[in-house]
């Protein structure tokens, strides 16, 4: 066996412990410097992150890489540290006060299977606080708090772990004579690892509610819950389970954006500000960008905003399309210059801008749709005879034909390029046919 | 394209190699690139449980090495802002992407808006300075961004990009040659001020990083002149290099009576209504604020000259323009043009603030 690294990783100079006498803490810490040297570690293999509390000091009395962040964020730092340097090893040093605050962390990193070990110093309050109860506080205890007694289901933070999938989870004490063997076993473990170490604290707790290491082992009985390893999983860890994905994405293309030539011209001397309204389903934003790619292609600026409900397949669908010789400097839409009104929903929506429309302004209606309480010009969406079995499905890829046919903003033969340039091979097919009618 | 796209290729071309964010409107579009991206060039992306997570781990990664960036929206900078005050004690490089929309609480998801600059700027306890830039279109998002990555490494700090809902969701045509030549603006120097965060290494030296007052070596200290120094130094490293940090854009016209002073998506309205204005005849000048914070002081001033009044529109209830009051006197008028009706400011509007 090679000679051991180091016979402690306790920065001695920094002894003793500024824990209070029979306080647990500074066992804890023997058991993992204990570990550490069954591991033969180098320290700079090791990164101690510790929360806040009591056990928040610890992180000076160990040789290795330490970071001390902020409550209950400590699993979030140690599994980012992780992330990004999976060689080295990362130990939580967190009380039952971090796990509280940060359960949402603890039980999602338990979830995301993170390859950090987490050991809780659990001793069922706060102790640099002042002794206030906590999320593992027993029934009916007595604290600065609780001075009629605890009502709230003392957390069990291995359980927590353990139906939250974490990889490798167990419960010991303060005590136990194998805790650094434990220790060990959870951190050579690829996954989260987590024990729940139950310990005292002998300026608070234990002098309200009478409880010495007897009585903790009492409680442990009658809560049913058992010490040892509680579980331990095959299912590999999130950094190697990303190393797969790594590989797997390696072989895709990165994003680029989408080129478009400007092979067509436009004479357009003035900004047209159109808006597209329907209803969900009726391919809306496709036919705005359709309108947009076209006027790209033409040598013109354009910027399109879409707005629907955030539940996406119901509502409204509108297109706001701004299309311009010059760059767009404003590109919202107050008042458009055209508006197409294709399904009640969108009407609806854009009562307030068809209002503020103007005798020069038009908007287009489909069937049922005219009326509208507004002083624009009112025309029909008039689409070819032979379209009209298309209306109820394409309607939208009509209205844009419609409206390159009647504006003249852009060649029609802009509008279909921009189909086979940015539709899938089999809408392209689809929307082609539906332009087809024009011709 | 949109502003998301070309903040996550901004990023990933200044060599952000870690990022961690959490969904919301109207952010998601940064995240769903950053996560898609990343794996493909050996880099991390992942989903936190919430923002304090993300901003846990892309804290956690930066300490390991990594060149770390995450995105979210007013409410998300709301959970980010504990772990921002971490970063700025532990002197961690950060960039952050705000794309703002409109408060407060959910207020209008969908609704661009210009209410998170003061947030930015005080979201830590203590106040201390961070750097935050806002870019007025998608060339500049992805420019500015490639910038914030070179401030937050030299600084060792946070870094925001201000952003909106209209410039990050809004597709618009851009031309290839402004998204691949970088504008004319002052090269940031690439040595860090103090010293280079040194990340945690095997075989490496032994570091501890502490969000509590620590001495030189990262060890927890009560020494009040060692506190006092670190402090002062927090906040020094950043104001006392405001000039290299600044960066405006000055649109002057010999013999203008009126400033216009914008940034963001406003700054574009700004631009249209100066277009207008100097058409019918008028004489105007006008300056987009790139670097929000440290406020550009001096680059502000030198516009005064011959200046009687500053009109300043924002979609806020005039955040930037109390700013600007601070720098100027009795004698120049101040006129705001502020929005929070879910709708952006038009350019008609700065003008019939500029007619009065």
């Amino acid at each position: 066996m090679a000679e051991p690294v180091l016979d402690t990783y306790i920065a001695e100079e920094n002894l003793p412990y500024e824990f209070c006498p029979g306080c647990s803490h500074g066992k804890i810490l023997g058991a993992l410097s204990d570990s550490l040297k069954q591991q033969n570690l180098d320290p700079s293999e090791v990164v101690i992150v510790t929360d806040i509390g009591c056990v928040g000091l610890s992180d000076k009395y160990f040789v290795t890489h330490a970071f001390h962040g902020l409550h209950g964020r400590a699993i979030t730092y140690a599994s980012g540290i992780k992330m990004q340097n999976p060689d080295l090893k990362v130990v939580v040093l967190i009380g039952d006060g971090g796990c509280g605050i940060g359960g949402h962390h603890l039980l999602n990193a338990a979830r995301m299977n993170t390859d950090v070990n987490v050991l809780v110093f659990n001793n069922f309050n706060f102790g640099m606080t002042g002794g206030q109860h906590s999320v593992t506080t027993p029934f009916d205890s007595i604290t600065p708090t609780t001075s009629f007694g605890s009502t709230d289901a003392p957390m069990d933070i291995a359980g927590t772990a353990k139906v939250n999938g974490g990889g490798f989870i167990a419960r010991a004490t303060a005590f136990d004579k194998d805790l650094p063997e434990m220790i060990t076993k959870a951190m050579i473990h690829d996954g989260f690892a987590l024990i729940d170490i139950w310990e005292l604290c002998t300026a608070y707790y234990v002098v309200r509610n009478d409880f010495g290491r007897k009585e903790m082992m009492g409680y442990m009985d009658s809560m049913k819950m058992e010490s040892g390893i509680l579980q331990k999983t095959e299912r590999p860890s999130f950094q190697t389970s990303y190393k797969h994905i790594q590989e797997q994405a390696s072989q895709q293309k990165t994003m680029s954006g989408l080129v478009l030539e400007t092979n067509f011209t436009s004479d357009l001397d003035r900004p047209v500000r159109i808006v597209l309204a329907g209803s969900a389903g009726q391919k809306v934003v496709s036919a705005g960008n359709l309108l947009a790619s076209a006027a790209t292609l033409s040598g013109l600026w354009t910027s399109r905003r879409a707005d629907f409900p955030i539940t996406i397949q119901t509502g409204f669908s509108v297109a706001e399309i701004v299309i311009s010789p010059e760059p767009v400097l404003y590109s919202g839409i107050v008042k458009p210059d055209v508006a197409a009104l294709i399904a009640t929903e969108g009407k609806a929506k854009i009562a307030r801008l068809t209002k503020a429309m103007e005798a020069s302004d038009t908007i287009y209606f489909a069937d049922g749709l005219g009326d509208v309480d507004s002083p624009a010009n009112q025309l029909p969406l008039e689409f070819p005879e032979s379209a009209k079995k298309d209306v109820r499905k394409n309607i939208s890829a009509l209205t844009a034909g419609f409206l390159t046919k009647e504006l003249n903003l852009f060649p029609f033969e802009a509008l279909k390029e921009a189909v086979r340039q940015i539709q899938k091979p089999k809408i392209t097919e689809i929307n082609l046919g539906v332009l087809a009618h024009f011709e | 394209m949109d502003g998301a796209a070309a903040i996550a290729r901004g990023a990933l071309d200044a060599g952000c190699n870690y990022y961690a964010g959490y969904p919301i409107t109207p952010a998601s579009g940064i995240l769903t690139h950053m996560l898609r991206e990343l794996p493909k060039v050996g880099g991390i992306g992942l989903q936190g449980e919430d923002e304090i997570s993300s901003m846990g781990h892309c804290i956690g990664a930066a300490t390991a090495g990594a060149t770390v960036f995450t995105a979210s929206s007013g409410p998300g900078l709301s959970l980010y802002s504990e772990n921002i005050g971490l970063a700025i004690m532990m002197e961690v490089p950060l960039v952050i992407a705000i794309s703002q929309r409109l408060g407060p609480s959910t207020g209008a998801a969908t609704a661009s808006a210009q209410g998170d600059i003061q947030f930015m700027r005080w979201c830590n306890s203590g106040g201390y300075p961070v750097i935050v830039l806002s870019p007025t279109n998608i060339p500049e998002s992805y420019h500015l961004i490639k910038r914030a990555f070179k401030l937050a490494k030299r600084f060792r700090s946070p870094v925001f990009i201000a952003t909106d809902k209209e410039t990050v969701m809004t597709t618009e045509s851009v031309s290839e040659a402004e998204m691949i030549n970088a504008p004319d603006w002052p090269e940031i120097p690439d040595e860090p001020v103090g010293k280079p965060l040194d990340p945690y290494q095997i075989n490496g030296s032994i570091h501890h990083y502490t969000g509590s007052s620590h001495n030189e070596e990262g060890h927890i200290t009560k020494d009040p002149d060692i506190i006092a120094e670190f402090n002062e130094r927090l906040k020094n490293k950043i104001e006392s290099r405001v000039d290299e940090i600044s960066l405006v854009n000055a649109d002057l016209q010999d013999g203008a009576g009126t400033l216009i002073i914008s940034y963001g998506v406003s700054a574009r309205s700004m631009e249209a209504a100066v277009n207008h204005l100097r058409d019918q005849g008028e004489k105007v000048s006008a300056l987009t604020v790139y670097s929000l914070w440290p406020i550009p002081e001096k680059k502000i001033k030198n516009c005064l000259k011959g200046i009687k009044r500053i009109i300043i529109p924002e979609m806020n209830h005039g955040q930037y323009r109390h700013e600007i009051e601070r720098l100027t006197n009795d004698e120049i008028e101040l006129v705001g043009v502020n929005k929070v009706d879910t709708f952006l400011i038009t350019p008609e509007e700065i003008m019939a603030a500029y007619h009065g």
